[in-house]
């Protein structure tokens, strides 16, 4: 795009669109490189810097595509490429690759085969949707992310860009567009999911001069990063779903919240938005059919509680971010007073989808409750890592063992958390569990953002509930006493038990602290807060009690609760351990069984890390047993 | 407009568009107590002891009275058994930072106390002194500083030493409001506002000595 | 001392001197100065009529922002709950004994500052550290002493 003109009315789009579709050639070949978050931390810029240079040097530039975009998902095996148009998928690439890549792949036509996926069964997978992780997902909404470059709307736009918008403000009323969006039964992607036709409603209908749309990108859930995976890799579609939005309750004015921890999110909207100011998509009178839309970008300062709508507006009118105590819809005030709509980065990026291809296809998508395909990171102890979009209604075991490869080192399942530090555990007996809203809601837990992070038994399920409330206890904004002072003391009840001096009364406290916070805490976050802890108690009360009755920590987690000892049987003696143990607590000569000092040991886990998975000699026993075993060995006697 | 009729503990009561559940109830009769709530400043929400069972069309939801406007035909239940129930957690968790709360009120709840830790800081963060000094007073001696369990109320000493005496030993001192009555009581050592910047640095963002010094060197740095 | 509040002015102006701009400000002077000095506190106080008490609310509310000087050397070692259940409590404990400093701390030389963040978004690679720009995925000491040593 180096000369710019400005399209003034509808039928200069379509020439525009005409013109980068016919220049185009669906067979030519392009090289991708995930940049993603986790490729990113796996080098691959310097990937993408040396198939810049090689693609030079072999003289292929010119006909080859280079491009480096966003998260395709797979991050367990980043750095990944992918070559189209045939989707040959390579993964753990290093810059040292790249020149036999091009070699073999994109002058000879052949396949790096060590670079391929191999499955169980050791047999290489060629196409990258037909990689195990990939074949069980839909992906509707992050799908296009290996086909387009963030920073070029031409690739955007040759994908179908912009005309859902184009068919909105040109031959659609605003009424007919929330009519659609609501038939279409999308609901908020960001937490409670609410609908999002009936929020739009809302705010239309209030008579006011201004209102305002709002994306939600303050991502704040730990092990969360969906919505920083569409922001980056596919700015374009969330504005494109803002600015019909905008069109459809009548905003002149969108705001980007998006989180400074962000940077390349917010680069890459910062520069889409500059480029379609350019040529007119964004401004005054769009494409001549007097709507009038801009948007601005404002960055979150690092506040959790700002995901709380109310909370948000407040930090974009440069206040803090404390929920607004009033019992008031934003839809009917919310920014400035005004009525405004804030949805989630994944919900708007839908809605460009809805308008293009009907509410009726959406609807055919999902449960009776929840339509659409949903965004989950799939993350903790699980084979493979990483973002995965998948139909509402899938059974968390097909996301886990299915796209998830299982349990990391074949360890056995625990559970699976999910929504966030408002949501809850969901244990191995309601594996089959379809995810939708409701059903997650009614299992204790909620859909929340779409973070699902997997647990293998080697998690307590009491330091992940004590492990959410800290995260809260931080996070709270520290107005209202059930919040603030509810969440620090279930945090000194969760202490006393990973420390092993909790009552059985400790159980009734939370309980009572819990159930008043759900009703009188002052927003969604206090009132959520103890759902984490409800829920592990709900499910996984036995090691609740094992902590307070047998003072025995199930997980092994719990430093007060556990001590390290080698088992003679099956030490092999080969002194890893001992090298690895950082105040030399371990003793033993070469090929004979080692012995750990317990009065040393700082229980960094280090050795039972670095015990070879076959051996398996170093075990975690309780603590309250170490007097005893060193009593009735032979060598403690000696000493 | 015209009067919204409601029912509060089972009377039928009016009450004038706007007006709080708070100000309808206590007018009928209703003994609520409260202690981030003033008369003349915004309500604030932050106590959350007013809070009452509202039933509307069969559905029943806790608010908190202060900041929920009358409705066309709700029922509120101002000592209903939740009620009574959350009102008396709420004031265990206070009790613990504020060992000197009116002993009627944790008898009228049989508030068990004992079973939080002590968190004895003697405010208990309503807000109110803030509230009075910036809202009313327009004299933004005090203010709010850090969130969750670590927010405080800290005084900016330049302020204070020249806008305090504009109120002090009147009837417009925010000591006269402070619902613990511990700034009147023990001003010098419990009264947060007696705390500085160079006091309220430290805990918010650093955490020991190491850093201690480089607060001072932060602020020596004017 | 005046240039530092030229720069400062700059930014203030560069956001419209609006009221509403204030956090935006103070984002982009915290980047500039690594931390939030009292004096420019005051300016900007002075600058956007916006009271003092309102400006160490808003400073000391929102996370990203420090009141005291940062290190020269930034580690961040990522609390995510991906990281959690994969040992990042340990992993922390391993940086703050090289560093010789806590969580929230800045080491006496100004150099280091450690400090945990939410999700750094490399769930993959957990537990995970990010030291300046360099991703650490479950380092041992011996790989974080490593690193420290190389910093300036």
């Amino acid at each position: 795009m180096s000369e710019i003109e400005k399209l003034l009315n509808p039928s200069d789009f379509e020439a525009f669109q005409k013109k980068i579709v016919e220049g185009r050639d669906p067979n030519r070949t392009a090289v991708a490189v995930c940049s993603g978050p986790g490729c990113l931390a796996y080098a691959s810029g310097k990937v993408f810097d040396r198939f810049k240079v090689e693609l030079l040097e072999s003289g292929l530039a010119e006909e080859v595509t280079l491009a480096q975009t966003g998260c395709h998902g797979f991050c367990e095996r980043g750095p990944s490429v992918v070559i189209l148009p045939d989707e040959i998928c390579y993964l753990r690439v290093s810059p040292d690759d790249v020149k036999e890549i091009i070699e073999t792949t994109l002058r000879g036509g052949g396949i790096v085969e060590r670079l391929l996926y191999k499955g169980e069964d050791g047999l290489p997978v060629q196409k990258e949707s037909d990689i195990p992780f990939y074949k069980h997902q839909q992906k509707v909404v992050f799908g296009d992310n290996k086909r387009i470059d963030p920073r070029s709307i031409d690739d955007y736009i040759a994908r179908g860009g912009y005309t859902a918008l184009v068919k909105a403000i040109t031959t659609m009323s605003p009424e007919t567009v929330i009519a659609e969006v609501k038939e279409s039964g999308l609901r908020g992607r960001g937490g409670g999911g609410f609908p999002a036709g009936a929020k739009w409603e809302a705010t239309a209908k209030p008579p006011a001069d201004t209102r305002y749309v709002i994306v939600n990108a303050d991502e704040g859930d730990p092990g969360a990063y969906m919505d920083r995976g569409i922001l980056e890799g596919n700015p374009h579609s969330v504005i494109e779903g803002l600015m019909i939005g905008g069109y459809a309750i009548g905003a002149n004015e969108g705001y980007i919240y998006v989180r400074q921890e962000y940077p390349l999110a917010i680069d890459n909207v910062l520069y889409a938005l500059e480029v379609l100011r350019e040529i007119g998509l964004l401004g005054e009178n769009i494409l001549g059919t007097g709507f009038n839309f801009d948007i601005i970008v404002h960055k979150g300062a690092g506040a959790f509680v700002s995901g709380e709508s109310s909370a948000l507006m407040s930090a974009i009118e440069g206040r803090v971010g404390e929920p607004r105590p009033k019992y008031i819809r934003t839809s009917i005030s919310g920014l400035r007073g005004k009525p405004s709509c804030l949805n989630n980065v994944e919900t708007w990026a839908n809605v460009p989808l809805i308008i293009n291809k009907g509410a009726d296809w959406f609807k055919s998508i999902g449960t009776e409750g929840s339509k659409g395909t949903k965004i989950f990171s799939l993350v903790g102890n699980v084979k493979n890592t990483g973002l995965v979009e998948v139909p509402m209604g899938m059974t968390l075991r097909q996301i886990i063992f299915d796209i998830g490869g299982g349990i990391r080192d074949d360890k056995e399942f625990k559970a699976v958390q999910t929504g966030g530090p408002s949501g809850g555990v969901i244990p191995e007996d309601m594996l089959d569990l379809h995810v939708d809203y409701d059903e997650l809601y009614a299992a204790g837990s909620m859909m929340g953002s779409g973070g699902m992070i997997v647990m293998d038994k080697d998690t307590c399920m009491v330091n992940v509930a004590k492990y959410f409330l800290e995260f809260l206890s931080d996070e709270s904004c520290g107005k209202c006493v059930p919040c603030r002072d509810g969440i620090d003391q279930l945090l000194e009840v969760l202490q006393r038990l990973t420390s092993g001096n909790a009552l059985e009364e400790d159980l009734e406290l939370i309980e009572d602290i819990s159930l008043m916070m759900k009703e009188c805490a002052l927003c969604g976050l206090g009132q959520s807060a103890p759902n984490p802890v409800l829920s592990s108690i709900k499910y996984f009360k036995d090691e609740y009690i094992a902590h307070i009755a047998e003072k025995r920590c199930p997980g092994g987690v719990c430093k007060a609760l556990i001590a390290y000892t080698i088992d003679k049987e099956k030490c092999i003696g080969c002194g890893k351990c001992m090298k690895v143990c950082p105040v030399a607590a371990i003793t033993g000569e070469k090929k004979s069984p080692h012995k750990i000092n317990n009065a040393l040991c700082v229980k960094c886990d280090s050795c039972y890390q670095e015990c070879p998975a076959k051996v398996q000699a170093v075990t975690k026993i309780r603590q309250a047993d170490v007097i005893t075993a060193f009593a009735t060995s032979e060598e403690a006697a000696n000493e | 407009m015209s009067e919204i009729k409601l029912k509060i503990n089972g009377e039928e009561v009016t009450a004038e568009p706007g007006t709080m559940l708070l100000d309808a109830a206590r007018k009928a009769g209703a003994e609520i107590p409260t202690l981030c709530n003033l008369e003349g400043l915004e309500p604030f929400g932050a106590c959350r002891l007013c809070v009452v069972e509202l039933i509307r069309g069969g559905r029943s939801r806790i608010v908190a009275s202060c900041l929920y406007p009358v409705e066309e035909g709700i029922d509120v239940l101002t000592e209903s058994e939740k009620v009574v129930r959350y009102r008396r957690n709420i004031l265990e968790l206070l009790e613990a930072r504020w060992p000197l709360i009116d002993k009627a009120l944790l008898e009228k709840y049989k508030v068990n106390t004992g079973r939080m830790a002590r968190r004895d800081n003697f405010c208990i963060m309503c807000g109110i002194c803030v509230r009075h000094c910036s809202e009313r007073r327009k004299l933004n001696v005090l203010g709010f500083v850090g969130r969750g369990i670590e927010r405080q109320v800290v005084s900016y000493t330049m302020r204070a030493k020249e806008f305090c005496p504009e109120c002090f030993d009147k009837e417009l001192s925010c000591l006269k409001f402070c619902p613990t009555g511990v700034i009147v009581n023990d001003c010098a050592t419990r009264c947060p506002a007696s705390r500085d910047e160079e006091a309220f640095a430290k805990p918010i963002r650093v955490r020991d000595d190491d850093n201690a010094i480089a607060v001072k060197k932060s602020l020596g740095d004017l | 001392m005046l240039g530092k509040l030229a720069a400062v002015d700059k930014i203030i102006e560069a956001h419209g001197s609006e009221r509403e701009g204030l956090i935006q400000i103070l984002l982009d002077i915290q980047r500039e100065f690594r931390w939030l000095p009292k004096d420019i506190l005051e300016h900007v106080s002075k600058r956007l009529d916006v009271p003092i008490n309102y400006i160490y609310n808003l400073t000391t509310f929102y996370a990203h922002f420090s009141l005291v000087p940062k290190g020269r050397h930034s580690m961040h070692v990522c609390m995510g709950t991906a990281c959690h259940v994969r040992g990042a409590e340990r992993l922390l404990e391993r940086t703050s004994k090289v560093l010789g400093i806590k969580p929230g701390q800045t080491s006496r030389d100004e150099k280091f500052s450690l400090d945990t963040v939410n999700c750094l978004g490399a769930c993959a690679l957990g537990p995970v550290m990010i030291a300046d720009d360099e991703y650490l995925s479950n380092p041992t000491m011996e790989d974080i002493r490593r690193k420290a040593d190389s910093c300036e």
